[in-house]
């Protein structure tokens, strides 16, 4: 099951003409861009790895491109996303994140179904991956 | 033959330098910048080569994509860097160069202080320089052979690395004074191979001095009297003999402590002052540098 996070993720994975091309929007509007790599890729995950510090002062994105053909070289089999990080007053958020490299295989989530008093259900999602085998072997051969 | 007989038809040499727009450049080039008439036939130079090479591209004569890596020469305060920026301006037009922005760093910027430090920091100016130009000062302090636990050989191969792999990416230009530049090629083989276009910037006749001084006052809306210029012509030549002359820059500080003065007459005279009076720079000011007094002392 492919997941869908973040921008452009319904879309065909971008090349990486296309992943320069919307680098270069984000450094247009001066948001920093930071590169960020994962294996436990839950919804509820916020806190990926992060790859190096936040990228300021970039002005063109062959700088980030190389940092991510690093973290693919040095990270296969996980997940891989860009963070462009608005400092503006006011905003001072992440405006656009996309994933740029996913696992060849991706088992998906599950649905735990849980009983509780007076024959209630709670509902909760579980990856198979992440069950499956313990941080750094889940994803790959 | 066969790559001239697709051409699609002939193309308009001064049509293409138009629309690339470079003439503009190269023409404020020539107005803004006093002297220096080597430099500019070669930035013409450089500029044309490139713009030769874009039409050969367009009619399908394949070219080796021009390596663009340059050295700057010549003494201090002789409009290296305002060079650099020009030049960086004219790549960019051309479409050699994708922001054409400048990053001007020196030795303190690229070489860390400890084992580990050097690499990160080196890679991060570069990253901030991609797409643009890498304008690296005084570059011969880069290698210091006398110690050779440096960090800067460290940076120079990442420099290197960069500089062969990712030649679209950025243009570096290395700047000093021209013998140290000398000895430090010569040490660095590697980096002098890559560099392609090798330029000197010659020093200041005082009449270009005289003039680089009245444009700046002229765009600080300051101006000298009759006297005052007078003064300034003799002050170049009495300034050229100490040491640490360094061209325009020691002009613009001249000027600075020139206008210092000026103001200190004016506040001290308690006057009413009008327009002219606070533009004007008058002989008084000028005679008032510790050279003139230095010269009479000697003479």
């Amino acid at each position: 099951m492919r997941i869908t996070q973040g921008c452009f993720s319904f879309l065909p994975d971008l090349t990486d003409t296309q992943i320069a091309s919307q680098i270069s929007y984000c450094l247009d509007q001066d948001w920093a861009v930071a590169i960020e790599f994962t294996d436990d890729p839950h919804p509820r995950n916020t806190y990926w790895n992060m790859w190096g510090l936040p990228m300021f002062d970039l002005r063109d994105p062959a700088g980030v491109l190389g940092e991510l053909k690093a973290c693919r070289e040095a990270n296969p089999e996980t997940y891989i996303r860009i963070n462009a990080f608005d400092s503006t007053k006011g905003w001072e958020t992440v405006r656009m994140s996309f994933i740029v490299q996913r696992p060849t295989a991706e088992p998906g989530f599950r649905v735990i179904r849980q009983e509780t008093r007076g024959r209630n259900l709670r509902y909760t999602m579980e990856s198979y991956a992440v069950g499956r085998n313990p941080e750094g072997a889940r994803y790959g051969a | 033959m066969n790559a001239l007989e697709k051409a699609p038809a002939r193309i308009d040499l001064g049509a293409e330098f138009c629309d690339a727009g470079i003439g503009e450049v190269l023409e404020s080039l020539e107005r803004d910048l006093v002297g220096l008439a080597p430099v500019k036939r070669r930035v013409r130079e450089i500029a044309a080569l490139l713009l030769v090479d874009r039409v050969r591209q367009r009619l399908g004569l394949a070219t080796e994509h021009p390596s663009l890596h340059m050295s700057f020469t010549g003494n201090p305060g002789t409009g290296k860097t305002t060079v650099a920026m020009r030049m960086a301006e004219i790549l960019h037009r051309l479409g050699y160069c994708r922001r054409g922005h400048v990053v001007a760093v020196t030795r303190d910027d690229l070489v860390g202080q400890y084992i580990g430090h050097t690499a990160p920091k080196t890679k991060d100016v570069l990253k901030r320089a991609m797409g643009g130009v890498l304008f690296i000062d005084e570059a011969y302090y880069l290698y210091r052979p006398e110690n050779e636990k440096d960090y800067g050989q460290e940076a120079i191969e990442i420099l290197l690395q960069v500089m062969e792999n990712q030649r679209d990416d950025l243009v570096v230009i290395l700047a000093g004074y021209a013998d140290r530049m000398e000895r430090f090629f010569e040490s660095n083989p590697g980096m002098k191979s890559r560099i392609a276009h090798h330029v000197d910037f010659p020093d200041y006749s005082n009449d270009e001095l005289g003039e680089i001084a009245r444009r700046m006052l002229a765009s600080w809306n300051y101006r000298f009297d009759d006297g005052a210029r007078r003064a300034f012509d003799e002050y170049i030549v009495l300034r050229r003999r100490q040491s640490h002359f360094a061209n325009a820059r020691s002009v613009r500080n001249a000027l600075d402590r020139m206008r210092l003065r000026q103001a200190l007459r004016l506040f001290e005279s308690g006057a009413t002052v009008d327009a002219e009076a606070l533009t004007t720079i008058t002989e008084s000011d000028v005679r008032a540098s510790r050279h003139f007094q230095q010269a009479e002392e000697a003479g």
